[in-house]
């Protein structure tokens, strides 16, 4: 048995504190899945932490090493985790035990509104395991919303697969596998579960239909002559090669996985723990497309229900404490926490004071807009109906604003190769917003897309990069076409530009290449 | 937790999830020290012993093995901060600083570095290199006495005197004569109220310890074997000053002539003369026989070189002095030979052979920096 078979139920004055709380939430107008507290020993909590917050995954090292760097991080004295909670339904969150009263209700409120974010925000959508994909319309839900999302079953079973594979084929064949697969974790797209693209037609099925014969607009007399014969014989030959030389896939993909499981040569072993990288990958995507939204939502929540209504006199020096320490910045850090929690107050602020609309854009008398307060009160309906249908992209480009970078000193820094260190590069609003925005589009991450597997007509599978500015960092990319290749079996090649040049980079099986490429 | 359990049996603990972390966490250990899959050790983002060494406290890196994805690279990219300060300014540190919030969550480049003290410095170090615990050599029979205010006695010396105590004293007294009054509460002690402060004196046994750092610097020796150089000797210092209530360093550096000098000049001297270790040797010796009489003390001389010497004679010379001076007196002698490209490193070779059966002589070639845990481990694992 597991040692999670222990008791971790929670005491009765925590289950009380709970019920409380959850009272509490639903008071606000909180919205919340059934939450299950747990409460953990410290190395009971690094370990579930370690396997990102589940208590059974498939095994790997580098669960390890985050277990390493927790525990030792928290034999240090340097951090110590305080709140952990699942997107599952119902919701697991973790105490830690031997936490102070003060902190553990500092949690619980703060789960809540991650629980409440996880079951109303759109992205979350994507993990119902019970809706017909793809969701076309994210908001439209059930009366009684209670939607599949039993995640720790799912991401168990996916442990007891990988194992039984271990268990045949022994464990560093695997592990270098998931390796391997996890090099390409991030070749997904975030947006599937969500676009309505059509169904692949049946390639056997349209070879019947006639080409369409293009032909020059004409009055009929003219016929002959705006289209001769030998024109339209020109015409068809064209139509018919360029029908030929169809490619695959027809239009670039970018949820590379997924091709590689459809397309790949495969064994049956490595095509099942492909399978298990890129449903967990989908499964974490929610959670990196609103961190800032999401923990700035518990934030808020947290701050308000515990200076409202939880806290007693005594208590509000500990709450302080650690509530400082969860909204610390410092510099050449951005703190989601912070900012989220400063972007919802704002919002709210603004909303109540009627400062949105024409009329507010079009001021540019600062004084009146430093005065201007319509008594609207509408902040708490915005805040609910933000945290619905936003992301942290939406989120950033609608509300960031010139004042709110100002009030809240935000800044943009990058690397200076004159002084070999990273400085403070500007405060101009543009600027901010723009880094900002790129480094939450696609989790900063580039966007890479299959475009060709049958490159030059042998088998090569052809990537590209979408290049925006970033080169792709050299060594890196080398270990991933590597792993591709293991994949694909065949030689891999992704275009891309270097020093804003076009280079192909190439791997064979044996050999590294980078040679210029024409477009 | 076993590594070398049978691939059955840990397949079986994974399905029934018994010891899942421990398991994986051996996996990440092995990994680490190269043990399996070597083609991971290269992400391994260590690179230094030390990441930055402050006033009492260094950090060190965590290891942390990245996996290799399409990224950007990470000069181009930089970030939004908050805080702060004008445009051109420093920001410290790259990505995130440890110390809050959830460590390390997201991966990335940056080394995760940790803020120890120097004694758990030496305690990881000795956990990770698994060195064993220095015997003492059993010759600190001498002790050192001090002095211990520990009690209180009626005679003594005015500059002793204790005045809570006499105050206590002489206010019992007047009370319990009737003499106090409480409305002018002036307290004035006799003689007999006076209490004094006494000591005991405490004889403590002390193991004293000296490293005598030896260090060529001829021309052959360049910046890289002196980096080499230092970077050892901190973790010795560390390690031995770990092991010993006083630790003392003493360095010579020589070339054809030896001399001693202190810890900012040994590891910045260039010369450019030849090289006659037993120069070196012989003031080694001389300091022995001066300061740390053999009894008394630990003595752990440690040698740095190349491994070129002026001629076979000096190498013979060399052994003589180690026989007949040097090896009674010690615990160990430890030689490390750095790489250099002018050195021919005959001389560790030379020992080799003339100590073979000795086994307080140490010897050790450092081939670069990475090389230097391997080292430390020769030196001191030994346990002497």
């Amino acid at each position: 048995m597991s040692k999670f078979a222990l008791n971790t139920a929670l005491p009765r004055y925590l289950r009380q504190e709970q019920d409380r709380v959850e009272g509490i939430a639903r008071a606000y107008g909180l919205d919340f899945f059934p939450v299950v507290f747990e409460i953990l020993k410290y190395d009971q909590m690094n370990e579930i932490a370690a396997y990102g917050g589940f208590p059974s995954r498939y095994p790997h090292w580098r669960f390890g090493m985050e277990y390493e760097q927790l525990a030792k991080s928290y034999e240090y004295g340097l951090s110590k985790i305080y709140e952990m909670v699942i997107n599952n339904n119902p919701s697991y969150a973790y105490l830690l035990e031997g936490n102070s009263l003060t902190e553990q209700k500092l949690v619980m409120s703060h789960v809540l509104g991650h629980v409440d974010f996880f079951k109303n925000n759109f992205c979350f959508r994507a993990t119902d395991l019970d809706a017909p994909k793809p969701i076309l319309d994210p908001m439209r839900r059930r009366e009684s919303y209670n939607p599949d999302r039993r995640w720790i079953d799912r991401l168990a079973n996916h442990g007891s697969r990988v194992a039984r594979h271990i268990e045949r084929q022994g464990i560093n064949k695997i592990e270098s596998f998931v390796d391997h697969c996890l090099s390409l974790e991030n070749l997904i797209d975030p947006w599937a579960p969500f676009s309505g693209r059509a169904v692949q037609e049946d390639p056997a099925k349209e070879d019947d239909t006639p080409l369409p014969q293009p032909r020059l607009k004409a009055r009929e007399y003219m016929e002959d002559f705006i289209n001769p014969r030998e024109y339209m014989e020109a015409q068809k030959k064209k139509a018919e090669e360029k029908k030929a030389d169809k490619r695959f896939p027809q239009s670039p993909e970018r949820d590379v996985l997924k091709f590689l499981l459809d397309n790949a040569p495969l064994d049956r072993w490595e095509r099942d723990v492909l399978e298990v990288i890129r449903d967990e990958a989908y499964y974490f995507v929610p959670q990196k497309q609103t961190k800032i939204m999401n923990e700035g939502w518990a934030s808020y929540w947290h701050s308000r229900m515990m200076t409202e209504k939880l806290l007693d006199a005594s208590e509000i020096v500990d709450y302080a404490d650690a509530n400082a320490g969860v909204m610390a910045t410092s510099p050449g850090r951005f703190n989601p926490y912070k900012v989220g929690v400063e972007l919802y107050r704002y919002v709210e602020e603004r909303w109540n004071k009627g400062q949105f609309g024409k009329e507010w854009e079009e001021c540019n008398d600062l004084d009146e807009r430093r005065n201007w307060d319509m008594k609207l009160g509408l902040g708490r309906k915005k805040i609910f109906e933000v945290r619905s249908l936003y992301n942290d992209v939406t989120f950033i480009d609608e509300f960031l604003t010139p004042e709110f970078c100002v009030a809240h000193k935000l800044y943009t820094f990058g690397f200076s190769g004159r002084n070999d260190r990273f400085e403070i590069e500007s405060r101009q609003f543009k600027e901010v917003k723009e880094k900002l925005l790129f480094q939450l589009t696609n989790f900063g991450d580039p966007y890479i897309r299959v475009i060709d597997a049958n490159y030059q007509n042998r088998g090569e599978l052809l990537l590209t990069h979408e290049h925006m500015g970033g080169d792709l960092r050299q060594d890196y990319a080398k270990e991933t076409l590597t792993a591709l290749v293991r994949i694909w079996k065949r030689p891999v090649a992704l275009t891309t530009k270097l020093e804003q040049k076009p280079v192909m980079l190439r791997f064979d099986g044996t050999e590294q290449t980078v040679t210029p490429y024409r477009t | 937790m076993d590594p070398q359990g049978t691939p059955e049996l840990i397949a079986t603990c994974y399905r029934w999830a018994i010891l899942k972390i421990d398991q994986d966490h051996g996996r990440f250990r092995q990994i680490v020290r190269g043990k399996v899959r070597e083609n991971l050790r290269k992400y391994i983002s260590t690179g230094e012993l030390v990441g930055r060494k402050g006033k009492d406290v260094v950090s060190i890196p965590i290891p942390q093995i990245d996996i290799p994805r399409f990224k950007f690279g990470e000069k181009q990219t930089g970030g939004v901060g908050q805080g702060d300060g004008n445009p051109g300014d420093p920001v410290n540190g790259g990505e995130q600083a440890p110390g809050q919030g959830k460590a390390g969550k997201d991966g990335g480049d940056h080394i995760l570095e940790v803020d120890v003290t120097m004694d758990e410095l030496a305690d990881i170090l000795a956990e990770e290199l698994e060195l064993p615990r220095i015997e003492d050599k059993g010759k600190s029979k001498i002790s050192n006495a001090h002095d211990k205010y520990s009690g209180i006695r009626r005679v003594g010396p005015e500059s002793l005197r204790h005045f809570k105590r006499t105050y206590r004293e002489a206010l019992r007294r007047m009370i319990s004569s009737g003499t106090f009054k409480p409305d002018t509460p002036v307290v004035v002690p006799f003689p007999d109220d006076k209490r004094y402060r006494s000591w005991k004196t405490i004889h403590e046994p002390v193991a004293n310890a000296v490293i005598i750092y030896m260090m060529d610097v001829s021309g052959s020796m360049g910046d890289e074997q002196k980096e080499i150089v230092r970077i050892e000797s901190f973790w010795i210092d560390m390690w031995l000053t770990r092991q010993y209530k006083g630790l003392e360093s003493r360095f010579i550096i020589h070339d054809a002539v030896a001399r001693e000098v202190d810890r900012e000049t040994f590891f910045h001297t260039r010369e450019s003369g030849g090289t006659m270790i037993s120069s070196a040797y012989k003031l080694c010796a001389q300091l022995i026989k001066q300061h740390y009489p053999a009894p008394e003390w630990n003595i752990y001389p440690f040698h740095f070189s190349d491994g070129d010497n002026w001629s076979m004679d000096d190498t013979l010379a060399c052994v003589e002095i180690m026989k007949k001076d040097i090896l009674p007196a010690s615990n160990m002698f430890a030689y490390g030979q750095v790489e250099s490209p002018y050195g021919s490193g005959q001389f560790i070779k030379d020992l080799k052979e003339h100590f073979k059966s000795d086994e307080r002589v140490v010897t050790s070639e450092i081939r670069d920096k990475d090389a230097i845990v391997g080292s430390i481990r020769d030196f001191l694992g030994k346990g002497k």
